[in-house]
């Protein structure tokens, strides 16, 4: 049905936009060629004045409307060490872009009105002119070598690894189809091998290696926990196919490439806390976080860091949330405490666990010790039932 | 007031005296004895060897890809701006892409959500604006503003566009098999477009896509270099490089691009079938997909991104540069003024061609390359700036002080030059990686390249269309209605495309079937409601512009006079019914530049015209 009306409204588009251009053609032959040519110029001349003020007020106009979407300002600061850094460049390139389009759009929309053709008017052969080439070719030239330089100044500081004895926390976060695995180092500090031959669904998601000891006190949490203002390393791999570990609070992005690790390294500023505490100052945020529901929490109080995926990965890409959670260092410490090893946890003890020969040797050991040789194998048996 | 459709007629005949009196005798008679190329309606039509028949079917194929990829992306605007509404009433026509649930409410599939998009970036990004701009107007512009009687080989061209209708018959038949067309993004990243475990279009729709595209390369490549050797070797007598008009320059670097470019992404597609097919490993390492770990060992993903943005990036300049020839010349015409800093105008699109080649990693700052490579992908983007602001200047200096004929070709050049800048100063914060780590895959980049390469081209496209109908098709197109089309465009895209920005500021990232598992991202069912209404109306409007070409073709205002545009080049002197071989008797003879438009008080000075006694060639 509404397929029908679709069409119908098609067809009678066509029927009107038919007879328009019949009817401009017969007036075109009553008034003449030349005079209607005019009276167009000066119409349209006049709507391109209109437009270009339409056009530059509604620029201005929208601007302010959305000028808390504008990076660092109003609720959407960054909440990273190296957020501002970008933040700031992202102003400074806005400002000279905001000159350029201000004038280049006002000269081109005025000058198409100023120098429509009229009665008696006449262009003037100009072909070219040296020194304004020039003036025009080395005044961009500059402005581009100031940006470049400010530009890659922030890169590389932003982009650089993690130095050799600094301190810092390493997590690892892994994309698959649709969802994050993440992983932190236990007491050791440090993130144990992996390999995705290991891969087994349900119990080791991300095929860690458990003959590396370092994976041992490893643990899976569901959502990134992070102490504020210590750095923060980022191993960013994938299981399949392309992903990309964005966190766009903390003006962070990269690649998750399956067989090549990717990294980056931050230090966030602000707890999740602080952060609502922010927004809580912005009008847009002092609204109940369901819309249906008047009883509700604040959105601001609703509000939470999110990681995203920002490489097309399949059906299934817009979904691929987690939340992030900026805390204080004892919170961090406190909530790194209530979790258990992945180890512990679903491998210990299981055909996975390759300790548990040892194990089970040891317990043997002890128990051939104090026990004689004939009831040795009745023990053992024991000894794999009691794990 | 300078009105050229009363250009007194003895004007004319005067550039046929001076054919006959300079012209150049190719004997052309002698060679030509009734003509054999044109001898039924197969051969004048169909399986045509003339230029300006192809350059036809490459307009006309375009523009059903146009209004194929166009009505694909109001579908998955539908699902983005009313992801609420129903839209069973689609079923009809989309079938099972449509999911009914037991109330009845019908929404889009994910899987087709994503082969929509990939689909529409594809269809228009080489069908529409490759093969409809480049196939239309080079094969059109570059044997008639030359002086040549046709492409140096007819009959590769003519390959040319079967080649071309091959890989969009391919690519049809991929929208209708049951696991769906190729879904994993018009840039088929491995392993995505490599496995189909990964995906449902990855699987055969994806073999399609990339036949297609193949079949798709070998046409733009015969295209090609049919381009360069005739530009090279079939100029007419005074036709030197210098004299050429800025639209043939465009043409003949933009070939040499694609020539250069293409290859390369045919040799990515051709690892990336081995890779599907042959258990080869150019691109896959360490993947565990669908319960089975992979023997896949070894290869890069990022591999095949340096392959495919080495042609990515030129592929942006091969759509724009063009419509940007396309652009100067019309712009100049209309405003009967030359076209300001000719040379600065040659030399900055062979420096944006030449850079174009060196900026290709600029896509891939966040994607694991080595951070300090991005360095020099940084500067050489962030110059390639400063010839196109050169560009964006002499357009400008070209309206000052004209006499400005405001009809709808002008006022599409002029739209152009807008988009440019919008689209152009956004590509300076994308180009600087420290920004791009936040907008990169975000609606920001999506609002660039629509803006400054979408809209810009489809723009230049128009202003092409329009100034050049009467020598297609010896009729006019309805300038009211041309007009009308204009304003509505410009506002509509605008409209759709400024928005954007802000989404994209705000960290919106493309590409999602929906917002609502975010709340980053969830604030902006306006705005998306807005840019699905603005796309729906702006749509509207191309069905005047599709309605008004093909009435015209057939009912259109028959043209009178050979150049009604009182224009300098040389296609303005071919008789207006169109004649295999261009002109009837001698090819005309070249005396000068192509912009001597009101020089020494003469409203414009043909390029058959010889210099005066103490005139100067201006340059
Ligand atoms: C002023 C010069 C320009 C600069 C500095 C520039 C810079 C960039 C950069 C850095 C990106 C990558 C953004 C990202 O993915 O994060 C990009 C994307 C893009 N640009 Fe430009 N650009 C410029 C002009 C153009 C022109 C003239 C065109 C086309 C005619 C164009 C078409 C595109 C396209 C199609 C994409 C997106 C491809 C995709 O990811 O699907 N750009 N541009
Ligand atoms: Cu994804
Ligand atoms: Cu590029």
């Amino acid at each position: 049905m509404t397929v029908l009306l679709v069409l119908l409204c098609v067809a009678l588009i066509t029927i009107i936009v038919v007879q328009v251009g019949k009817v401009t053609e017969l007036a075109s032959k009553i008034r003449g060629e030349e005079e209607m040519q005019e009276a167009a110029n000066r119409r349209h001349g006049f709507y391109l004045m209109a437009f270009m003020i339409l056009f530059l007020v509604a620029t201005v106009v929208s601007t302010l409307y959305y000028k808390n979407y504008f990076l660092g300002y109003g609720p959407h600061k960054s909440a990273s060490a190296h957020g501002g850094t970008l933040d700031y460049l992202f102003d400074v390139t806005l400002f000279f872009t905001g000159i350029v389009f201000v004038i280049t759009q006002i000269l081109l929309f005025y000058y198409g009105y100023r120098y429509k053709a009229q009665r008696g008017t006449k262009a003037s052969f100009i072909s070219h002119d040296n020194k304004l080439e020039i003036v025009w070719t080395v005044i961009p030239a500059v402005v581009m070598a100031f940006l470049v330089i400010s530009g890659l100044d922030a890169w590389n500081e932003v982009m650089a690894d993690v130095g050799e004895d600094e301190e810092y926390i390493e997590i690892e976060a892994t994309g698959y189809q649709f969802a994050w695995g993440l992983r932190y180092p236990g007491a050791d500090g440090e993130l144990g091998r992996k390999d995705f031959r290991l891969i087994k669904p349900g119990s080791n998601d991300l095929g860690i290696d458990w003959n590396d000891e370092r994976s041992l006190d490893d643990f899976l949490p569901n959502e990134i926990v992070l102490p504020v203002n210590k750095k923060v390393r980022v191993r960013i791999t994938a299981r399949d196919v392309l992903h990309n570990f964005y966190l766009p609070h903390f003006r962070l992005k990269m690649d998750a490439v399956p067989g090549i690790p990717t990294y980056f390294v931050f230090t966030p500023t602000k707890t999740t806390e602080e952060y609502r505490q922010e927004l809580s100052q912005y009008e847009e945020y002092q609204v109940p976080a369901d819309p249906t529901d008047p009883e509700s929490p604040m959105l601001w109080e609703d509000f939470n860091y999110e990681l995203a995926c920002a490489e097309l990965c399949g059906r299934g890409h817009w979904s691929m949330q987690k939340i992030v959670r900026i805390v204080s260092e004892e919170e961090y410490e406190a909530w790194k405490a209530t979790q258990t090893p992945h180890y512990e946890q679903l491998i210990k003890g299981t055909d996975d666990d390759p300790y548990k020969e040892d194990t089970v040797e040891e317990t043997t050991e002890e128990v051939e010790e104090s026990t004689s040789e004939a009831e040795a194998p009745a023990s053992e048996e024991e000894t794999e039932e009691a794990h | 007031m300078a009105n050229i459709a009363t250009q007194s007629q003895p004007e004319v005949l005067r550039e046929d005296m001076l054919i006959e009196e300079l012209g150049f005798d190719d004997h052309f008679h002698d060679h030509h004895h009734g003509d054999k190329y044109q001898s039924n309606f197969i051969n004048t039509y169909v399986f045509s060897q003339d230029h300006k028949v192809i350059a036809k079917q490459f307009l006309i194929t375009g523009m059903f890809w146009a209004v194929v990829g166009a009505l694909m992306s109001l579908v998955f605007r539908l699902q983005l701006g009313f992801p609420e509404e129903s839209i069973a009433w689609l079923k009809p026509v989309l079938g099972k892409w449509v999911e009914i649930n037991a109330e009845g409410f019908g929404t889009l599939s994910q899987d087709f959500y994503y082969a929509l998009v990939t689909m529409h970036g594809t269809i228009l990004v080489f069908f529409v604006l490759t093969a409809g701009l480049s196939g239309t107007f080079s094969n059109l512009l570059i044997p008639l503003q030359l002086g040549a009687r046709d492409m140096a080989s007819p009959f590769l061209n003519m390959l040319s566009y079967w080649f071309f209708f091959l890989a969009g018959a391919i690519m049809f038949a991929s929208l209708f098999i049951s696991t769906g067309p190729f879904s994993g993004g018009w840039v088929a990243y491995p392993p995505l477009s490599a496995l189909p475990q990964a995906s449902q279009g990855s699987g055969a729709g994806m073999t399609l896509w990339t036949l297609s595209l193949v079949f798709f390369v070998v046409s733009v490549l015969l295209g090609g270099i049919n381009y360069i050797t005739t530009v090279l070797n079939l100029r007419t007598k005074g036709m030197s490089l210098w004299r050429m008009p800025l639209t043939i320059w465009a043409f003949f670097i933009t070939a040499i691009i694609g020539l250069l470019s293409f290859p390369v992404l045919v040799s990515a597609f051709l690892l990336l079938m081995f890779d599907r097919g042959m258990g080869t490993s150019f691109f896959l390492s360490d993947i565990y997909i669908g319960g089975q770990a992979l023997d896949h060992v070894g290869g890069s993903p990022i591999l095949f991104q340096h392959l495919f943005w080495f042609l990515g990036h030129p592929e942006v300049y091969i759509i724009i540069l063009p419509a940007m020839g396309l652009v100067s010349e019309v712009l100049s015409v209309h405003s009967r003024k030359p076209i300001f800093g000719y040379k600065a105008m040659v030399y900055s699109i062979m420096a944006i061609a030449f850079l174009s080649f060196i900026v290709w990693a600029h896509h891939m700052f966040m994607s694991g390359v080595n951070p300090f490579i991005s360095n020099f992908f940084v500067i050489f983007t962030l110059i390639i700036a400063v010839p196109s602001a050169v560009k964006v200047f002499n357009w400008i200096a070209t309206l000052y002080k004209g006499n400005i004929r405001l009809n709808a070709a002008s006022l599409f050049a002029i739209g152009f030059v807008s988009m440019f800048i919008s689209g152009g100063l956004t590509g300076i914060f994308l180009g600087n990686s420290a920004l791009d780590i936040q907008l990169h895959d975000t609606y920001f980049v999506v609002a660039h390249f629509h803006i400054v390469m979408g809209v810009a081209a489809f723009f230049g496209m128009f202003a092409g269309i329009y100034n050049w109908f009467p020598k297609m098709y010896g009729r006019f197109m309805n300038d009211t209605l041309g007009k009308i089309h204009f304003w509505g465009t410009l506002v509509g895209a605008y409209a759709i495309f400024w928005p954007m920005h802000y989404l994209g500021m705000a960290g919106v990232p493309r590409r999602y079937f929906s917002f609502d598992s975010f709340q980053a991202f969830a604030h902006f069912d306006g705005m998306n409601q807005f840019i699905t209404i603005g796309a729906i109306l702006t749509f509207a409007f191309q069905v005047i512009f599709i309605v008004n070409f093909f009435y015209s073709i057939w009912k259109g205002k028959k043209m009178t006079t050979r150049n009604p545009w009182g224009a300098t080049t040389l296609e303005w002197t071919t008789p207006i019914e169109r004649i295999h071989g261009n002109w009837p008797d001698k090819l005309p003879t070249v005396q000068r530049w192509a912009y001597d438009y009101g020089k020494d008080g003469k409203e414009f000075i043909s390029q058959v015209e010889p210099l005066g006694p103490d005139e100067k060639e201006v340059h």
